[in-house]
C-alpha cells in the first residue's frame, strides 16, 4: 500500500508541476499578445499607448483613399463620426474594404497619431460588423 | 403545404424524443423492462422524422422555393445545383437542422448495434442521446425554425448564398465537421450511463472506442477540409489563422485524441477510469462551447452569423444545463468507478498518462486564448483580440515535447518496461535523427526551432518504423505472414503517429521554407520568387454561372522552361454586390504556387500576392493519414463484439 500511496502522491505532484508551469507560461505569453481596441475618440484623446500593437477601427470616410502610385502604399481615415484616426498600409486591403464601410486595422499608433497599420480587416458580408466597430460607433453619439 | 409538413415533423420528432429521454430512464428505475425496451423504437422514429423535415428542407432548396424565408436568404435562382443543395446548411437554421440530423443519425447507429450491450446500459445511452436531441430541436422550433414562410408576398427570386461558401469544400466540410463534432455525444452518453448504472468495466471502454474513434476520424477529416479551403478560397494562402471558430473544432479534437488515448488504458489495464469519464464529459462540453461561440454570434470571424441575442441565450443555457448536472453526477458517482489496480511508473500507461496530461495542457491553451477576449470584454475592460502569436509560442513547445514522447510510448510495454531496452532504441533513433537533421539542414536553413521540430520528424518515424520491424521480424513465421496479421487497431496506431509527423513537417517547411511576396504588378511585367519567373501577360472578362469575373494570366518560369500557366480570378457576384478573390494554384507534392488577385489599382495594373509554399500539401496529407487511422481503429475485429453472452447483467 505504502507504494501505491507513494506513487500517487507523485502523480499528483507531478502533475501540478507541469500545470503550474504550463498555466505562468500561458499568461506570460497571454500577456505579451493581447491587443487592445481603441476607438478614433479614444486616440484622439490621448488614451492608446505608444509603439505598442493595438487595434483601431471605424468607418472609412468617403473620398479618403488614397494610393501610391508606385508602390502598394495606401493610407485612408476612419472615423467615429467624432473623431478621424489617419492610417498607413503597405500591401493588399481586403475584398470587402470600400469607402464608407467599417473596417479594423491592426498595427502601431506613431507620435503624429497615425496608425501604421500591419493589417487591415474588413467584414465578411453584408450583414456583419465588426462588434468593435458598432459599440465605437454607439459611445461616439 | 409541405414546408408545414417539414416543421410539424420536427415538432412531431421533439415529442418522441422528449418521450425517448424521460420513458426508458424511469424504466430504468422502476425496473420496467418494457418501458426500456422503448428507446431503440422511439430512437429510429426521431431519426425517421429529422431525416424528413431534412429532406423538405431540401426539396424547399431544389425546387426553389422562396416562400421560405430561409431558402429566400441563403438561395438564388442562378446558383448551381450543388450550391442548392449546401446552402441547407449555408446560414444559421438550416446548419442547426444538420446538426441535429447528424446527433439523431449517431443515434440511430447506437440503437442499430445494441444487441451486444447489456440491454439497461444501451437503453440509458439512447435516453442520454434523446435528451440533447431534445434540447436541439428546442433550441431549433422556438429559436430558428428555418421553415418560416413569407406569406403572401414571397419574394420571386431569393439574396443567394455568401460567395465564399459557394464552393466543394464548403459542400463537405460542415457536414464531416459536424459527424465528429456531435459524435463525441456517443461517448459522452456512453460517460453517463457508467455513471448512472455504475458498470465500468473494461468491457465498457471497448463499447465507447471504436465510437471515439470514428467520430475523431471524422473530426479530423473536417478540420482538414477547414483548412484547406481556407487555404484557396480565402486568398491569402494561411491554412490556420487560429481563429476563435477554428479553435471551436480544434478544442473538441485535441481533448478527444486525450480520450482516445486514456480509453485505451481503461480497457488495458482498468485504470484512468475517473478521468476517462470526465474526459468523455469535457470533450463534448467543448463540442457544445464550440457550437455556442459559432451560433451565438458573439464572435468576430469567418463564420459569425448575424447575432441575435435570444439564440445565443438559449443555447448558453443548453451548454450550462448539460455541462453542470454531467459534472454533478460525475462528481456523485466517480469514486464509485475507483480503479482497482495501481499502475507502474515505467510502462506504457504512464506515457499515456503524459500525453494525457500534455493533451489536457494544449486545450486548455486554446480555451484560454479563445475565451479570454470573451471575459474581457464580459468585465467591461474593452476589446481585445488575442494574436496569433500567442497560440504559436506556448503552443508549438508543448506540442513537439508531446510528439516527443508519442514516438516512445508505443515502444514501451503495459504495466513494466526494461528501461534499458528502451534506453537502448531511444538513444540510437535520436543520433540518427541528429544526424539526418544537420544533413537537411544542409538544403534547407532551418531555425533552432525549426531544427528541433525536423529531429521530431526524423525522431518519430525512427521509432514507428523500428517499432514495426520488431514486431514483423520477432518469432519464425515469415515476415509478410506477421505484417498482415498485426491487429488493425495497431496499424491504425501506426498510420496515425506518422500522419502527425507528415503534418509536422508540412507545417514546418511552409512556416520556414515558403517565400512570398506582394507586388503591384502591371500586364507585361516579370517578377521573380524562389527561383521562379511570374509573368503577367494578361486579363480577359469571363461571365460565369452567377457571377462576372476579372481573370488574369500569369505564366511561370523557371530555368527559362514554362512550369505552369495560371488564371487567378475575382469575381462579381452581382445578386449580393459582393467581391470574391479566386486564387490560382498549382499544386505539387514538394511546393505549391499560388497567386492571388489583391485590389485592381489601375486599368491593367493589380496588386497580386504570390506565393511559393514548400510541402504544404504534406499538413493535409499527415491530416488524411490521421483519419484512416482512426477508421482502421473503429473497425478493429477486436471490437466487433460477439452478439449476446456474456457481457449482460
Amino acid at each position: 500500500m505504502q507504494g501505491a500511496r507513494k506513487k500517487r502522491l507523485l502523480t499528483v505532484l507531478l502533475m501540478g508541476l507541469v500545470l503550474a508551469a504550463a498555466v505562468s507560461a500561458l499568461l506570460y505569453a497571454l500577456q505579451q499578445n493581447i491587443n487592445l481596441f481603441y476607438s478614433p475618440s479614444q486616440i484622439h484623446e490621448g488614451e492608446a499607448p505608444l509603439n505598442t500593437n493595438i487595434r483601431a477601427g471605424g468607418m472609412v470616410v468617403e473620398g479618403s483613399v488614397q494610393r501610391d502610385p508606385y508602390s502598394l502604399k495606401v493610407s485612408f481615415e476612419v472615423t467615429d463620426f467624432k473623431h478621424q484616426l489617419s492610417i498607413r498600409y503597405q500591401g493588399i486591403l481586403p475584398d470587402l474594404f470600400r469607402e464608407g464601410q467599417g473596417i479594423v486595422a491592426q498595427g502601431i499608433l506613431t507620435k503624429e497619431g497615425v496608425l501604421e497599420a500591419q493589417q487591415v480587416l474588413a467584414k465578411h458580408d453584408e450583414n456583419y460588423m465588426p462588434p468593435e466597430v458598432t459599440e465605437a460607433l454607439q459611445e461616439a453619439k | 403545404m409541405i414546408p408545414e409538413i417539414g416543421f410539424f415533423s420536427l415538432i412531431l420528432a421533439l415529442f418522441f424524443s422528449l418521450s425517448l429521454a424521460i420513458l426508458p430512464m424511469l424504466g430504468y428505475y422502476l425496473k420496467q423492462e418494457v418501458l426500456q425496451a422503448s428507446a431503440p423504437p422511439l430512437t429510429l422514429i426521431v431519426g425517421g422524422l429529422v431525416a424528413l423535415s431534412f429532406c423538405i428542407l431540401a426539396w424547399a432548396f431544389l425546387t426553389d422555393d422562396f416562400s421560405v424565408l430561409y431558402v429566400s436568404l441563403n438561395s438564388n435562382s442562378q446558383l448551381p445545383t450543388a450550391y442548392k443543395f449546401s446552402a441547407l446548411w449555408g446560414g444559421h437554421e438550416g446548419s442547426l437542422l444538420l446538426w441535429v440530423l447528424v446527433l439523431s443519425a449517431w443515434s440511430c447507429a447506437v440503437a442499430l448495434r445494441l444487441k451486444s450491450l447489456p440491454a439497461e446500459m444501451g437503453d440509458v445511452v439512447l435516453a442520454v442521446l434523446g435528451m440533447i436531441t431534445s434540447g436541439f430541436l428546442c433550441f431549433l422550433i422556438f429559436t430558428s425554425s428555418p421553415f418560416t414562410r413569407i406569406l403572401p408576398d414571397s419574394p420571386l427570386d431569393g439574396s443567394d448564398l455568401n460567395p465564399l461558401l459557394q464552393d466543394f469544400g464548403l459542400i463537405v466540410h460542415p457536414p464531416m465537421l459536424y459527424m465528429g463534432y456531435v459524435g463525441f455525444s456517443v461517448a459522452f452518453a456512453f460517460a453517463i450511463a457508467a455513471l448512472i448504472t455504475g458498470h465500468l468495466h473494461a468491457q465498457w471502454a471497448r463499447w465507447v472506442r471504436p465510437w471515439t474513434s470514428s467520430a475523431w476520424a471524422f473530426l479530423t477529416l473536417g478540420i482538414v477540409l477547414g483548412s484547406w479551403w481556407a487555404y484557396y478560397e480565402l486568398g491569402w494562402g494561411g491554412w490556420w489563422f487560429w481563429d476563435p471558430v477554428e479553435n471551436a473544432s480544434f478544442m473538441p479534437w485535441l481533448a478527444g485524441t486525450a480520450l482516445l488515448h486514456s480509453l485505451a488504458v481503461t480497457e488495458k489495464r482498468g485504470v484512468f477510469k475517473s478521468w476517462t469519464l470526465l474526459l468523455a464529459i469535457f470533450t463534448f462540453s467543448l463540442s457544445l462551447l464550440g457550437t455556442f461561440l459559432v451560433r451565438s454570434g458573439i464572435l468576430t470571424s469567418v463564420h459569425a452569423f448575424a447575432a441575435d441575442p435570444s439564440r445565443g441565450t438559449f443555447i448558453l443555457v443548453l451548454l450550462v444545463l448539460f455541462i453542470g448536472s454531467s459534472l454533478v453526477l460525475y462528481a456523485a458517482r466517480a469514486n464509485q468507478v475507483r480503479s482497482q489496480v495501481a499502475f507502474g511508473f515505467s510502462g506504457r500507461e504512464a506515457w499515456l498518462l503524459l500525453n494525457n496530461i500534455l493533451l489536457t495542457v494544449l486545450t486548455l491553451t486554446v480555451l484560454l486564448g479563445t475565451l479570454y477576449p470573451l471575459a474581457f470584454d464580459a468585465l467591461d475592460l474593452g476589446r481585445i483580440s488575442v494574436g496569433a502569436p500567442y497560440f504559436n509560442t506556448v503552443f508549438t513547445p508543448i506540442a513537439l515535447l508531446l510528439m516527443v514522447f508519442m514516438a516512445i510510448g508505443p515502444l514501451s510495454k503495459w504495466h513494466k518496461t526494461q528501461p534499458k531496452l528502451l534506453l537502448k532504441s531511444i538513444t540510437v533513433a535520436g543520433i540518427i535523427a541528429l544526424i539526418l537533421t544537420v544533413g537537411t539542414a544542409y538544403f534547407y536553413d532551418f531555425s533552432w526551432l525549426g531544427g528541433i521540430s525536423v529531429s521530431v520528424v526524423f525522431w518519430v518515424t525512427l521509432l514507428s518504423a523500428k517499432d514495426w520491424l520488431q514486431k514483423v521480424t520477432a518469432g519464425h513465421k515469415g515476415i509478410v505472414y506477421r505484417a498482415r496479421h498485426l491487429p488493425a487497431s495497431y496499424y491504425a496506431m501506426l498510420i496515425a503517429h506518422l500522419g502527425m509527423a507528415v503534418s509536422l513537417f508540412g507545417i514546418i517547411m511552409v512556416s520556414l521554407n515558403s517565400e512570398q511576396s506582394i507586388v503591384r504588378f502591371s500586364v507585361g511585367d516579370t517578377t521573380s520568387l524562389a527561383g521562379y519567373e511570374f509573368h503577367f501577360d494578361g486579363l480577359a472578362q469571363i461571365k460565369g454561372a452567377n457571377y462576372l469575373s476579372e481573370r488574369a494570366q500569369i505564366s511561370v518560369y523557371k530555368n527559362g522552361l514554362e512550369v505552369a500557366i495560371m488564371h487567378p480570378e475575382k469575381r462579381f457576384f452581382s445578386t449580393r454586390q459582393q467581391v470574391m478573390t479566386e486564387a490560382a494554384l498549382d499544386p505539387g507534392f514538394t511546393r505549391d504556387l499560388y497567386v492571388s488577385l489583391g485590389e485592381k489599382l489601375e486599368d491593367n495594373v493589380w496588386g497580386m500576392r504570390i506565393y511559393v509554399k514548400s510541402f504544404v500539401r504534406w499538413i493535409w496529407l499527415g491530416g488524411l493519414m490521421m483519419m484512416l487511422g482512426g477508421f482502421l481503429a473503429a473497425i478493429d475485429k477486436r471490437y466487433r463484439l460477439a452478439k449476446g453472452g456474456n457481457h449482460h447483467g
